[in-house]
């Protein structure tokens, strides 16, 4: 180490002589902040996308490294939000990757007093057989009056609005072709 | 704003950085309040009470725009000699029938369209379908001419009819019922409308404050009567802005997974109301209206052919005859009322949480307790998967493990990184969203849930020889050939295509009724214009001018302020250089300007229709609102709303006070549901009134979202707000001998929940009708899942809806409180059945 850089590894002689006279920035920077690196620099990609909370729809960028998720920003390029992002915002990337996060399928019999492990594929081949006996059971050809109804009302949905606009499309779109009316979300709420 | 929309108050605070001021109402005083430059507090429940004062003090003071009033509203149309007022009926508009406790409108009408009137019968569908107004065109049809007064001097004029209706909201009555005193109201108003009119706009903000009262759209309606009389609407910094609180809530609305809707604001089917394909068609455009509306056909056979490809033909109505058809109210709190009555086998629940988040808790939990099986797709386990195992009624007894049918599939979701799709955010406009990563495990987008049932459920149907197999077997279900269905083709499928081209379409306008275009949701029409997926563009602000135009895509059209034509005068002139946003270029024969003018493109502000002309040719030069019937912005409405043309002041369904303007006490057509699991609390007048002495009202908090399930399962936002609370004034914790931090519960009809006593200054006792009124405020993030855990507000609620929208009134009640925890167990059964008792709500028959 010469002389130099020993003096320069001196705060009060940055602050002195640098561009920090306040001794707030660069000059009061130890060696292991110096090292450090964010994460957002050694991210292998990053995805443009939209904060899931309220609907002001600020920007993000999600970091991605080793295809996890590293690190959720506000995108300063988005009109809307400037790069800004609030409490909720800033807290979505322990929102994806939380290990409370349901990562199995569960199912609970009927009765049963606990959950129980199943299969997806499993579990979707049951959920249609149910979706098929409930509406045979409950079909509606036509009212009292021979009037058309074409229609179950043994199913009901109840859908949030973090889905995605094309989630909700095919979700009426297939619900509908079912004759399945009963189909609502937050929005009634 | 500052608390539930915490980024979009950055722009607030740049404009009063500008020299904007800032009004905050609100009955109480939060981050946003503390930056506002006046803060008012107001009785929850009491709204139309107060903008009625102000549309009164616009109104005596003639201080409306008056050019902009007379040439873009109904202002000095001629109402029907029939029609009487509230103030001639003790709260009642003509037409009442107080066995069905809806409306006739014919006397509601413009003079002239007497005719064509919608019974009480009609009014009562519409009341259990959720369509007063769900189009701009609902309703009996608006001539396009309409005997008009320009000196608005005629008694039955709009104008006149207005003023009269509001004569008696003057700032004492203010002042008797909001508690707002008359300096601080004028105040107000002076603000409000000395920053509106040629140089200046003002903007109002709302959340679901508003729209959550059985009187809520005439809520967001007397908003809008105000921004119209100061013309303040489609133009820059005017508006009414509603700040919606979910992600794409907007897209959810737009392309409604909702009962009463398909793609674009097209009714569902009603049995009696459409029974054929014509008479739906022409219930939405309305032959002889003005307006985009008239061309319906082309949006609805569109919608078809998307639905059903090929197998919609102009023989079969394109499919028509397969859409299943509405009989009354399918509504969620019809249908959770349903379930508990066992009428309901199975029920999704698509990343949401009723359990904690929709009104009356309880009814919710017993209604699913109820089912045959429930699928719950979820991030985390949240209590509306669990209420079998450890839901408040659990613990009551009410619930037994061993006892309760209901088959679970819990499903777990993908998170919004591990797809890619779009929002709709609060301005409608459509972000696309780039995947990230993988989900992890069983975890999967609703995208794939629901396309792969599809492919199994159409397996399974694909030999049935039943007509009512049909619309599966013909569905049109192709999105790529991988195991994640592409979303781009499902967006592209919403925008439409040129079937014999194979291309997609620029604009709604192209689409035909003839069955050569497809399109799922014609307002959506254009995200995908040139092929590209406009949704997907970040050019950044910072690049753009300030209306950002190529930055996502807004409907309809990349607008993105609605009904900007407003923003000229008559003649197609910025009404001033300052609030310059759209206006006719003459020389180019064009609208122009910073926005995409919501207007045909070279339709000349001269241009007057030809006699007898319908639809869009119909549609003047200076017919700045383009979806209405008649061309204009509705100051009072002839048509389509269920509880009146004009908003009037009503109690909440539950009030202490008697209302002091009417002896009609709340809003008399508010759709109730009126049941033993669902007593509403006494009112004053009657009886028993005092056992729920006190108003409450429940909100949002910064550091949590709705019901908890994306909030309060992350320990960041769990350690920010650990603890459910209620905020209590000093004077009601001396009332009541609440402790800070101390314990303190709840009580209302339906149930007792407890919570930390917050006493603080930021919510003050209110002088009403000479007595003071003390209001308590609680979040309603709470339940029994997560990493902080508490009651439900939500608990609380019953269920009585608005009657246009079935939305629940749960921003305002009645409740006591008193200090110290809740009984736990039976014993809380118990406590509540005494409430009611004392209350006069129990049967003593013993039944």
């Amino acid at each position: 180490m010469g002389v130099r850089t020993w003096i320069e590894g001196w705060p009060v002689y940055r602050q002195l002589t640098g561009t920090d006279p306040l001794g707030r920035g660069a000059a009061a920077q130890s060696q292991r902040s110096k090292e450090l690196t964010a994460r957002t620099e050694t991210a292998d990609r990053v995805a443009k996308s939209v904060c899931p909370y309220c609907a002001v729809g600020c920007g993000q960028r999600v970091f991605v490294k080793d295809e996890k998720v590293v690190q959720i920003e506000g995108d300063p390029d988005s009109p809307i939000s400037r790069g800004r992002l609030c409490p909720k915002g800033s807290a979505s990337k322990s929102l994806v990757t939380s290990d409370r996060r349901q990562q199995k399928v569960l199912y609970r019999r009927p009765y049963g007093t606990e959950w129980e492990s199943l299969d997806l594929d499993t579990a979707m081949d049951m959920i249609a057989d149910r979706v098929l006996a409930a509406r045979e059971q409950t079909w509606e050809d036509a009212d009292a009056d021979g009037r058309p109804l074409n229609r179950t009302l043994g199913i009901s949905s109840l859908g949030g609005a973090t889905l995605d606009n094309e989630e909700n499309y095919i979700i009426k779109k297939l619900f509908t072709a079912l004759g399945a009316i009963q189909i609502e979300n937050q929005a009634r709420i | 704003m500052a608390e539930a929309h915490p980024v979009g108050f950055q722009w607030v605070i740049e404009a009063k950085k500008r020299g904007a001021k800032i009004i905050h109402v609100d009955p109480r005083f939060t981050r946003t309040s503390a930056l506002a430059h006046s803060f008012v507090p107001v009785r929850a429940g009491a709204d139309i009470a107060f903008l009625g004062g102000v549309v009164n003090y616009i109104l005596s003071n003639e201080k409306d725009f008056r050019e902009y009033v007379l040439a873009y509203t109904n202002a000095s149309m001629i109402v029907s000699e029939e029609f009487q007022d509230t103030e001639d009926l003790d709260g009642l508009f003509s037409g009442f029938d107080p066995e069905t406790r809806a409306y006739d409108q014919s006397s509601w009408q413009y003079a002239g369209q007497q005719d064509e009137g919608q019974e009480e019968g009609e009014s009562h569908v519409d009341r259990e379908t959720a369509s007063g107004l769900e189009q701009e065109s609902h309703g009996p049809p608006i001539p396009a001419d309409v005997p008009r007064d320009p000196t608005l001097q005629d008694p039955r004029c709009v104008y006149q009819v207005l003023k009269r209706h509001y004569a008696r909201y003057t700032p004492e009555v203010v002042e008797r019922l909001c508690g707002v005193p008359q300096d601080k109201f004028l105040e107000v108003c002076e603000a409000w409308t000395a920053n509106s009119g040629r140089e200046r706009t003002t903007a109002l903000v709302y959340s679901v404050g508003w729209t959550q009262h059985s009187v809520g759209v005439q809520y967001i309606r007397t908003g809008a009567i105000i921004q119209l009389l100061l013309g303040n609407m489609g133009r820059p910094g005017g508006g009414v802005m509603a700040l919606r609180g979910h992600a794409s809530i907007q897209g959810s609305t737009d392309i409604p997974t909702l009962f009463n809707l398909l793609p674009g604001y097209l009714p569902m089917p009603h049995v009696s109301q459409h029974e054929t394909f014509g008479q739906w068609i022409d219930a939405i455009r309305h032959p002889e209206q003005k307006g985009f509306w008239a061309n319906a056909k082309s949006y609805a056979v569109s919608l078809l052919k998307s639905y059903w490809g090929d197998a919609a033909t102009e023989e079969n109505d394109y499919g028509y005859g397969w859409l299943p058809r509405l009989t009354g109210d399918h509504g969620t709190y019809q249908q959770v009322l349903d379930m508990i009555d066992g009428k309901i086998k199975g029920y999704f629940l698509l990343g949401q949480n009723p359990a904690v988040g929709s009104a009356h808790g309880r009814a919710q939990r017993l209604g699913m307790a109820n089912l045959d099986w429930l699928v719950v797709r979820d991030l985390f386990m949240i209590e509306s998967a669990t209420f079998w195992k450890n839901g408040p009624e659990v613990e009551t007894g009410e619930i037994v493990p061993e006892q309760c049918k209901t088959e679970v599939f819990f499903m777990p979701a993908a998170s919004h990184v591990e797809k890619e799709g779009t929002f709709t955010q609060t301005q409608r406009m459509l972000q696309w969203r780039e995947k990230a990563v993988n989900p992890p495990g069983d975890a999967r987008s609703e995208l794939w849930f629901f396309y792969h049932l599809g492919r199994r459920l159409k397996a399974r149907l694909g030999d049935s020889d039943k007509s009512r197999d049909e619309a599966i077997k013909n569905l049109t279900w192709e999105y790529g050939s991988s195991d994640e269905p592409e979303a781009e083709l499902v967006l592209k499928e919403i925008n439409g295509y040129d079937l014999e081209s194979g291309k997609l379409l620029s604009s709604f306008t192209e689409m035909k009724p003839d069955g050569s275009t497809a399109g799922g949701c014609w307002i959506y029409t254009g995200v995908y214009k040139d092929g590209v997926n406009q949704a997907a563009r970040r050019k950044p602000g910072s690049e753009q001018n300030y209306v950002a135009p190529e930055w996502g895509w807004a409907w309809p059209a990349n607008r993105r302020t609605l009904y900007n034509r407003a923003s000229a005068d008559p003649e197609g002139n910025p009404w001033s250089e300052r609030k310059k946003y759209v206006w006719w270029d003459a020389a180019k024969g064009e609208w122009t300007g910073d926005d995409v003018p919501d207007f045909e493109k070279t339709k000349p502000p001269s241009y007057r229709p030809p006699e007898g002309a319908s639809g869009v040719e119909a549609i003047s030069g200076d017919d700045a609102f383009i979806m209405q019937g008649d061309g204009k912005g509705w100051l009072y409405a002839p048509s389509g709303l269920i509880d009146g043309p004009m908003p009037t002041h009503y109690e909440p369904a539950e009030s202490g006070v008697a209302n002091p303007l009417y002896g009609q006490q709340a809003n008399p057509t508010r759709k109730v549901y009126d049941r033993s699991d669902n007593l509403t609390n006494p009112s004053a007048p009657d009886r028993h009134a005092e056992v729920f002495p006190y108003v409450f009202s429940t909100s949002r908090l910064t550091e949590h979202h709705t019901a908890g399930g994306m909030s309060r399962q992350l320990p960041y936002l769990s350690e920010l707000q650990p603890e459910m609370f209620v905020e209590v004034s000093p004077a009601l914790a001396a009332e009541r001998g609440l402790t800070h931090l101390g314990w303190a519960h709840i009580v209302t009809a339906r149930a007792a929940i407890e919570a930390r006593v917050m006493v603080t200054d930021r919510l003050r006792p209110l002088r009403i009708e000479g007595r003071t009124v003390h209001q308590l405020w609680m979040p309603y993030h709470w339940g029994g899942e997560g990493v902080v855990t508490g009651d439900s507000a939500n608990d609380l609620i019953g269920i009585t809806l608005d009657p246009n929208v079935l939305i629940q009134e749960s921003k305002v009640g009645t409740c006591d409180i008193r200090a110290g925890r809740r009984p736990a167990g039976p014993g809380l059964l118990a406590y509540v059945k005494d409430y009611r008792r004392r209350a006069g709500l129990e049967d003593d028959s013993g039944k």
